[in-house]
């Protein structure tokens, strides 16, 4: 064990050249610098970590648009530009409002549903990979810069949701008793996203073109989701596996969600809460077991 | 594969004399990936461009390998404060890394007491948000919680002395203040084992003195100190051991007076 720069070292050190210093170390219970540390401790490091990462998260959103003329204003502009472009193309040039009541309101509901876990995954996937000298430089549990992206984007989604309830009221909906449950539909959706973020940003940070092929990815998620159509109206031929993926998708069941409790006016089916909640759970539980299995390594590439 | 001789006396006797270690690295071997010929193909963005590279990536992978630290052991105890000197890419802020946990070891390792940690928080802080806002977040990135922060908090303005400007975006300070600044956050914070590197040493005269004075301060509290430095003055001065890294290796290591003078010699 002992390599000639160890003994001399050692035995300039303390004269004790017949001991590794995997041994000496033992024996006054220093322990390696690098280890990742339990599940357990591991939460326990996050929770501390707690106020870190919301005013990580704050400081990105205050800094992100500091640089435009219009500052803040772009968190309100963005989705509204966003739903425009959207319902020029699929609400006019593909006409597809015939088949859908109120289609503005049903268009706008999923692309602001859909873009918040979207953008959660690709702020995900990059949250450790462009952090690297935060991370070379400082010591903290790393899962905080993922769950600080998800934080980042909820509090963005905070802008989105008022612009989303004021077009849907504008479009002729009204308030109901179900507006009230609005919070739960985001809250599960927002667990999701931790999950995915955590999940993303592991793979980000060791397969690097994953950010070049996520646009790719989202796109095809987003026209499985029923962001533009009714899921039920297109699937309806299909066989039954298939329907059934597309149904068991989370995103469709989130954008179902929040359309059920703003739009129609219904309480959601059983499937929705469950699809919801199993999604949740699964990714979060999955997404922090499997970036904190790489937490030692994050930092080398 | 210890085999542990006359446990008590000798190993007693140079405690005593020499403290506990609180750093121990055992041929420690830091290997970095770089990706550099990649980043030059990244000129497209999109998906083509993100394909094209995959597909080429197979062939002909374009990521180096650099070995940094190959095979570093020494043991630190408490109380000394050890200068770690040589050129350009010796390996030298790779060690200190290392030593802070930050970079894994490919090979060997590094026992510690406790959480070494790196003066900085540089990349932690934020150029466009207020001096205000980045001595929070930077006090937080540093692991100190609400209740620190608010007590430290006049203190590192005073310190940075840099006044009014604490209301403006740290991108509006000239760079003398911005790096007072990032100094003041990253002393504010007590440390077992502390790890510097020279960059800090930066400002005007005055600055100097007083940062000069907060190291020697910090070395006190602190158990273990290492410094990286250029500036063999300030390793001379603060140091009373010197370990010199070559091609990451340790060329030399022992009493500061005896290693300088070698180094100097070079």
């Amino acid at each position: 064990m002992s390599q000639p720069e160890s003994a001399l070292a050692d035995a300039q050190a303390g004269g004790r050249a017949t001991e590794s210093l995997a041994a000496l170390a033992e024996r006054y219970g220093l322990s390696r610098a690098i280890a990742r540390p339990s599940l357990h401790a591991y939460l326990r490091q996050l929770w501390e970590r707690r106020h870190f990462i919301v005013t990580y998260a704050t400081s990105k959103n205050v800094s992100k648009y500091s640089e435009s003329a219009l500052g803040q204003l772009w968190q309100v502009l963005t989705p509204l530009l966003n739903a425009a472009v959207y319902y020029l193309i699929f609400g006019v040039i593909f006409a597809q409002s015939k088949h859908i009541p109120n289609y503005p309101a049903f268009l706008i509901t999923g692309v602001m549903v859909f873009s918040f876990t979207q953008r959660t995954v690709t702020a995900g996937a990059k949250a450790v990979s462009s952090n690297l000298s935060l991370i070379r430089a400082l010591h903290f549990p790393r899962a905080s810069l993922p769950l600080a992206s998800a934080i980042q984007e909820l509090q963005l989604l905070g802008w989105s949701m008022g612009v989303l309830v004021a077009l849907v009221l504008i479009t002729g909906e009204e308030i109901t008793w179900l507006w009230l449950l609005t919070p739960v539909a985001l809250f599960v959706q927002f667990v999701f996203n931790l999950g995915i973020s955590l999940f993303m940003a592991r793979i980000g940070a060791f397969v690097r073109d994953i950010t070049q092929l996520l646009p790719f990815i989202t796109r095809t998620w987003m026209y499985a989701s029923g962001v533009f159509y009714m899921i039920d109206d297109r699937t309806r031929n299909l066989p039954t596996l298939l329907r059934w993926v597309l149904e068991f998708n989370p995103a469709a069941a989130y954008i179902e969600f929040m359309r059920d409790l703003l739009i129609y006016d219904r309480f959601p089916e059983r499937w929705v809460w469950t699809t919801c909640s199993f999604w949740a759970v699964v990714a979060l539980v999955f997404g922090f077991w499997f970036f904190w299995r790489a937490e030692e390594r994050y930092g080398r590439g | 594969m210890a085999e542990v001789l006359q446990e008590p006396q000798i190993g007693e006797l140079s405690d005593v004399t020499l403290g506990t270690p609180t750093v121990i690295v055992d041929d420690l071997h830091i290997v970095y990936k770089v990706y550099g010929a990649a980043k030059a193909s990244e000129g497209g963005k999109g998906p083509t461009a993100a394909l094209r590279r995959i597909v080429t990536r197979k062939s002909r992978p374009e990521m180096k390998e650099v070995h940094a630290v190959r095979g570093v052991s020494f043991v630190a105890r408490h109380g000394e404060a050890i200068g770690i000197i040589g050129r350009n890419g010796s390996g030298k802020s790779t060690l200190l890394r290392a030593i802070a946990g930050l970079l894994p070891a490919h090979k060997g390792a590094v026992y510690t007491n406790g959480q070494p940690s790196l003066l900085g928080v540089n990349a932690a802080l934020m150029n466009t948000l207020t001096g205000e806002r980045n001595i929070v977040l930077g006090c937080y990135a540093m692991g100190m919680t609400p209740a620190e922060t608010r007590e430290k908090y006049d203190e590192i303005v005073e310190f940075s002395g840099i006044g009014d400007f604490i209301q403006f975006p740290m991108s509006t300070y000239s760079s003398g203040m911005g790096a007072r600044l990032r100094f003041a956050i990253s002393s504010a914070k007590t440390h077992d084992v502390l790890l510097i590197d020279e960059a800090l040493a930066t400002g005007d005269k005055d600055f100097k003195r007083k940062s000069q004075d907060r190291i020697l301060q910090m070395r006190e509290s602190a158990g273990t100190v290492f410094l990286v430095a250029h500036n063999l003055d300030a390793i001379e001065s603060t140091c009373n051991r010197v370990i010199w890294l070559h091609k990451g290796k340790i060329k030399m290591e022992g009493e500061t007076q005896e290693v300088l003078e070698a180094y100097n010699r070079v």
